[in-house]
């Protein structure tokens, strides 16, 4: 035990050591100005903090989305290939292998927008125009069924829109369910009377050859 | 996706299995070696050879290295069908091949969302703003001029095992536990260039966010509690003693030491302390963990303990016959250090304690050996890791227990290898 509390005590030493001491502001760098904050900040939050005037049509993102997204995401949202399905997957959480899209996941629609409008479409990322943005998020909750097609999404109406998964989410709760089960002592010896193999990933064979 | 869907789009790979080709390697070490005849003198010693007689290469026949040509076959690999386009993917660390705890910075793995892309220093700016009293823009420069700090610390991707939920399923542990590297960083306390911008007036810490972003098209944002951010997270500018690489996030990345991959965002270009989460697409879409009953966790930012034997492994066969074998891998904990990793040689029945080749240190990765007297005897191979907050890495069984199979992220589940007779290994799952 004092070999451990001595080892502890080094430890701490070291730490000590390596940490530069705690000094005063140094007065690096220079402050942003206020363009600089407003081209970096556009980043949207869930109650609509940042979301800009403007508005879009399902009519409009129609024919924008077919344009712009189609070609990975599918003419009805539904993905092409291996690219995410924005649209379906209603009902699937629970399943074996649920779909997740915007429509059956995603529990806020502010991150819709704020990922179409700063990284799509993806390889010309933060060319939507905050009308086209609204425009295609319109037409993506339309294609989840979650608005009519005259619909015309807005920042006055943002809000409205209710996310079927809004309420699927908990906060890990790892520290209640799993921690004290796996922080038990653990089996040295006769942990179990017999092991048989279940699954085999030769069987399956998906691996990528190596040479 | 299961087999028939990848059959059924035409993804269906090679049939060859690293069984076949490294049984193959196995049978060429044992060629070069057999050329000696029972009893007589080596000619590799008792004749000359080029290499002792001949030059070698110059001095800056590479100014900047790369491994010897024997060595080729250590390298990044991905999984084609696993993405879309690898714009947007991932690839693994040969972990199978390396030994030590430092993943050699060109092998480690790289995961982008929009590509890697070419800051120079020059172009690089670090905004820090929201609820500091002075917002501020750093240069590569500026950051250079903070006192530095060196630390060590793994950085595993939250998918790492993912798609080993539902079954054993890739056969080599470079992509089975591959998402994985272990660098040293050289770099500066996130919580010195906060306090550089100012928190006087941020109230209580415990409900305030950092909220960091790329300068990629991803920008791949991320929020994260500023109680977290003051402890330990580190601007980092450096990787094992270099600059970071291309694929890394020069000439900025942040270190979150023992949290998922993810939010190790790579050119680092903005900090905004904010009142509320920002609920990105990585982190509500993504990097959310769905359980068996439709329910998703969310938040589940910490990579718990988690150990794997890299060698002997479906990459690594025992090629040499019966006697000594080393047993040899990896063990990491996102919530602590390394205390002791269990290595069972019949599938969990019975445990022995693996000697560690150093002391553990917090949120770094811990090297493990187990000498053994192999008799060509099967084995179901192995490793189980304890951390100092007493926790101990579950089974496949028990995870699935809580989680259902679902899940996609975090598995940090006790992986088997089937060491068969003749020394190849698969990877399966046992009861």
């Amino acid at each position: 035990m004092s070999k451990f509390r001595d080892l502890v005590i080094a430890a701490g030493g070291l730490a000590v050591l390596a940490l530069p001491a705690h000094a005063e502001k140094l007065g690096l760098g220079r402050a942003a100005l206020p363009e600089e904050i407003a081209a970096w900040t556009v980043e949207v939050f869930p109650d609509g903090t940042n979301l800009p005037e403007g508005s879009g049509s399902v009519a409009d993102g129609e024919e924008l989305f077919s344009e712009k997204c189609a070609i990975c995401h599918g003419e009805f949202a539904e993905g092409v290939d291996n690219w995410p399905k924005l649209a379906g997957g209603d009902g699937t959480l629970a399943d074996k292998d649920p779909l997740k899209t915007v429509g059956s996941y995603w529990p806020y629609l502010s991150t819709v927008w704020d990922y179409a409008h700063r990284s799509m479409p993806f390889g010309n990322a933060g060319t939507l125009t905050v009308d086209e943005t609204y425009a295609i998020v319109a037409y993506i909750i339309y294609s989840n069924d979650l608005v009519d097609d005259d619909f015309v999404l807005s920042k006055e109406n943002f809000l409205s829109v209710e996310m079927p998964n809004a309420g699927g989410f908990i906060v890990d709760d790892r520290p209640e369910t799993e921690y004290p089960e796996f922080s038990k002592p653990a089996c040295m010896e006769n942990c179990k009377e017999t092991v048989e193999i279940t699954k085999r990933a030769t069987v399956l064979d998906v691996t990528p050859d190596v040479e | 996706m299961d087999e028939k869907e990848r059959e059924n789009r035409g993804l269906a790979l090679d049939r060859r299995t690293f069984l076949r080709s490294g049984a193959a390697v196995g049978a060429l070490a044992a060629g070069a070696g057999a050329a000696r005849a029972e009893g007589e003198p080596d000619p590799l010693i008792t004749e000359v050879q080029y290499w002792a007689n001949g030059w070698g290469d110059g001095v800056d026949a590479s100014p900047y290295g790369l491994p010897i040509e024997f060595e080729s076959d250590v390298i990044r690999r991905n999984v084609p069908w696993l993405t879309a386009d690898v714009i947007s993917s991932i690839n693994f660390t040969p972990i199978h091949a390396l030994d030590g705890t430092i993943t050699p910075t060109g092998c480690a793995f790289e995961r982008h969302h929009s590509g890697a892309i070419e800051l120079k220093k020059e172009d690089y700016r670090l905004m820090i703003n929201g609820l500091v009293d002075q917002p501020l823009v750093f240069t590569y420069e500026d950051l250079e001029r903070f006192p530095r700090v060196n630390r060590t610390f793994f950085l595993e991707c939250a998918a790492n095992s993912g798609m080993e939920w539902a079954g054993a399923q890739l056969n080599g542990v470079q992509f089975t536990q591959g998402m994985i590297h272990n660098m040293q960083y050289s770099g500066i306390p996130l919580r010195t260039l906060l306090e550089e911008a100012g928190l006087s007036n941020i109230g209580d810490i415990k409900d305030k966010w950092v909220y960091v972003e790329g300068a990629d098209a991803s920008s791949n944002g991320r929020s994260i509690p500023l109680e977290k951010a003051l402890d330990d997270c580190l601007v980092a500018i450096k990787a094992n003693g270099e600059a970071l690489r291309k694929e890394h996030g020069y000439p900025v990345r942040l270190c979150v030491p023992g949290w998922e991959g993810n939010m190790w965002v790579k050119w680092l270009r903005r900090i905004e302390v904010t009142d509320q989460p920002v609920q990105s697409r990585e982190e509500t879409s993504k990097y959310t963990d769905t359980l068996a009953d439709g329910t998703s966790r969310k938040w589940t930012w910490v990579m718990d303990a988690k150990s794997v034997v890299t060698s002997p492994s479906p990459q690594m066969p025992i090629t040499h016959g019966k006697g000594p074998l080393v047993i040899t891998g990896l063990a990491w904990s996102g919530r602590g250090a390394i205390t002791q990793v269990d290595v069972s040689l019949d599938g969990g029945k019975s445990w022995k304690v693996a000697r560690l080749a150093e002391p553990g240190v917090a949120m770094a990765m811990s090297r493990f050996y187990l000498e053994i007297d192999w008799q060509g005897e099967e084995m179901f191979l192995q490793s189980r890791a304890h951390d100092d907050t007493g926790y101990v890495q579950p089974t496949k069984t028990q995870l699935r227990a809580i989680r259902g199979e679902n899940s996609v992220y975090h598995n940090n589940a006790i992986q088997t290898w089937w060491i068969k007779s003749n020394g190849e290994a698969e990877n399966v799952e046992v009861s």
